[in-house]
């Protein structure tokens, strides 16, 4: 079977100023399977994973080279707006981060933006996104009340779901459990399995265990290159690079 | 080291740090003391003139009696004018330095800029309004001409602070907003900006107290020596009260007869400043309490 790459990268560099974080990156992001990036701390996972949703276009001083095809169309073509990838791409970061509003107003908030007008339709996405996130019956009672008076984990899955709302077709997660407590940590990996099979998500994350667990495709960076990227199961029982099984094995790192 | 030099030496240090401990108190109550000294010394002497009919009333008697309603209402045109004016340019500057323009030589030639204006003394700005509003623009000594000087003068203060404001707001915010396909336009005005309003407030209420208490600026640009009708358009000239008291103080034949209206229209000014700013304060707390991280 012929398989569907949402994602492809090919032969990316990145610069900040004139340090290459990244070199000669190519990688294909399977549709809806959940692909893990892990590496040591400084690798560039994280580099990567804002490459996808053109986030390091905050930073001033930056260059990309070589081409990330989004379902064929180079994200970083001059004549596409980042605005309309980032609402195909949606991304949840390492440290919960609503937005000082209602639970109710961080979900609608970019829906309405992009012109979801008719009430009806937002009340059905806040249920909607707030429920896939498995939030719904926590918040459902207080949804005026302030977002800041969640705990960490109820943040995280509002944040989520603040994503989901947007309906994006890729969900980058970064670091999105080293936060998080334990049973915050085992809700969001749950979620994330029932999630994969509407989205496709990439998860850059420190914790090896949890990238075994719930990533169908591990790729293991280290100093800004790809070591190796492959099935999970092969990365973790019988890796090619001796580099790769050093690290896993927690020889360094 | 021996146990009896050590405990000397702790006894020293203890010392020390009690001696500067106590300087550092006894400056925070110089200065609340001062502040304290010069309203109190204004309430004593002011207190007395303060009366139904020199609130509502304008000057009688070449200014030797009567009230000062005129420079009142004047100056507080003048504030809330330069606000109007000092206000959402400040903002939008600010907005540009943090938020769009890439930091480099041009942000830093701006901010040297601003911090320059925030140095020149007011009388030049006094100068320049008369130049520039007065005669070049033909506004006519006006109370529109006044406004457009004070928020010049006020301009600096609240780029300061609207920057600082919009520094302070977390990036997590910045970009939590772009990255739900948020544009930026939006991101600041919905997410940035709110943050930031509190702060800007802040820089607000600085610019209200410089802009009401100052003379020089309003003298060639706005202010009347004495008129008893209210303006009518904002081509009219007002009275002032900096200017009032300058000129009771300073230009009046009965300069020693009038000390107590003096006193008493400093009062007023203070009281004038301390209720615009007191919007301001109670605005900024209602925003904080909806805007916690």
């Amino acid at each position: 079977m012929e398989k569907d790459f949402i994602i492809r990268t090919k032969n990316v560099d990145f610069y900040y100023g004139a340090f290459r974080a990244l070199s000669d990156i190519t990688m294909d992001f399977e549709k809806n399977k959940v692909t893990a990036l892990i590496g040591p701390s400084g690798c560039g996972k994280s580099t990567l994973l804002r490459l996808l949703n053109r986030m390091n276009d905050l930073i001033d001083g930056t260059r990309v080279e070589g081409e990330i095809l989004f379902e064929g169309r180079n994200i970083y073509a001059p004549d596409v707006d980042p605005v309309e990838i980032r609402q195909r791409i949606g991304m949840v970061f390492q440290k919960p981060n609503p937005f000082p509003k209602s639970i109710y107003n961080n979900i609608t908030y970019a829906p309405k933006l992009a012109g979801i007008r008719e009430s009806g339709e937002i009340e059905a996405l806040v249920e909607e996104s707030l429920k896939q996130a498995v939030l719904w019956d926590e918040v459902k009672d207080i949804l005026t009340k302030s977002a800041m008076t969640l705990s960490g984990g109820q943040q995280q899955r509002l944040c989520i779901a603040r994503a989901l709302a947007m309906k994006p077709d890729v969900i980058l997660m970064d670091e999105p459990t080293s936060a998080l407590d334990p049973i915050s940590t085992a809700k969001i990996e749950e979620l994330i399995d029932t999630l994969k099979k509407h989205y496709t998500i990439i998860i850059v994350t420190h914790n090896m265990q949890q990238a075994a667990r719930i990533s169908e495709y591990t790729g293991f960076f280290y100093l800004g290159k790809v070591i190796e990227f492959n099935v999970t199961e092969k990365i973790f029982t019988n890796p090619d690079v001796k580099q790769t099984e050093d690290y896993i094995t927690g020889r360094f790192g | 080291m021996n146990g009896k030099t050590f405990k000397s030496s702790m006894r020293a240090r203890y010392l020390k740090q009690k001696l500067f401990f106590g300087a550092v108190r006894l400056s925070a109550l110089l200065i609340t003391l001062a502040l304290f000294g010069i309203l109190a010394y204004i309430l004593a002497n002011g207190f007395r003139a303060i009366t139904w009919e020199f609130l509502t009333q304008p000057p009688t008697d070449s200014m030797t009696k009567g009230g000062i309603m005129p420079a009142i209402v004047g100056t507080l045109y003048l504030t809330v004018g330069a606000i109007l004016v000092a206000l959402p340019l400040g903002v939008v500057s600010a907005i540009f330095l943090t938020e769009y323009a890439k930091q480099g030589a041009l942000t830093r030639i701006i901010r040297i800029g601003v911090n320059c204006l925030a140095g020149v003394p007011s009388v030049v700005f006094g100068l320049f309004g008369l130049g520039f509003f007065v005669v070049f623009l033909k506004f006519g000594s006006s109370i529109l001409a006044g406004a457009l000087t004070l928020g010049i003068l006020i301009l600096p203060t609240i780029i300061g602070a609207a920057e600082e404001a919009l520094k302070a707001v977390p990036q997590t915010f910045r970009e939590a907003s772009l990255a739900l396909g948020v544009s930026k336009w939006n991101t600041i005005f919905r997410i940035t900006l709110p943050s930031a309003l509190p702060g800007i407030l802040t820089g607000a209420i600085l610019g209200v107290g410089r802009a009401a208490g100052e003379t020089a600026p309003i003298m060639f640009t706005a202010a009347a020596f004495f008129t008893a009708v209210l303006p009518k358009s904002i081509f009219d000239e007002v009275m002032a009260l900096p200017y009032h008291i300058y000129v009771l103080a300073t230009a009046g034949t009965h300069i020693e007869e009038t000390r107590p209206l003096q006193y008493g229209t400093v009062l007023v000014l203070i009281a004038l400043v301390l209720g615009i700013d007191l919007i301001a304060i109670v605005m900024r707390s209602m925003i904080r309490r909806n805007k916690r991280w």
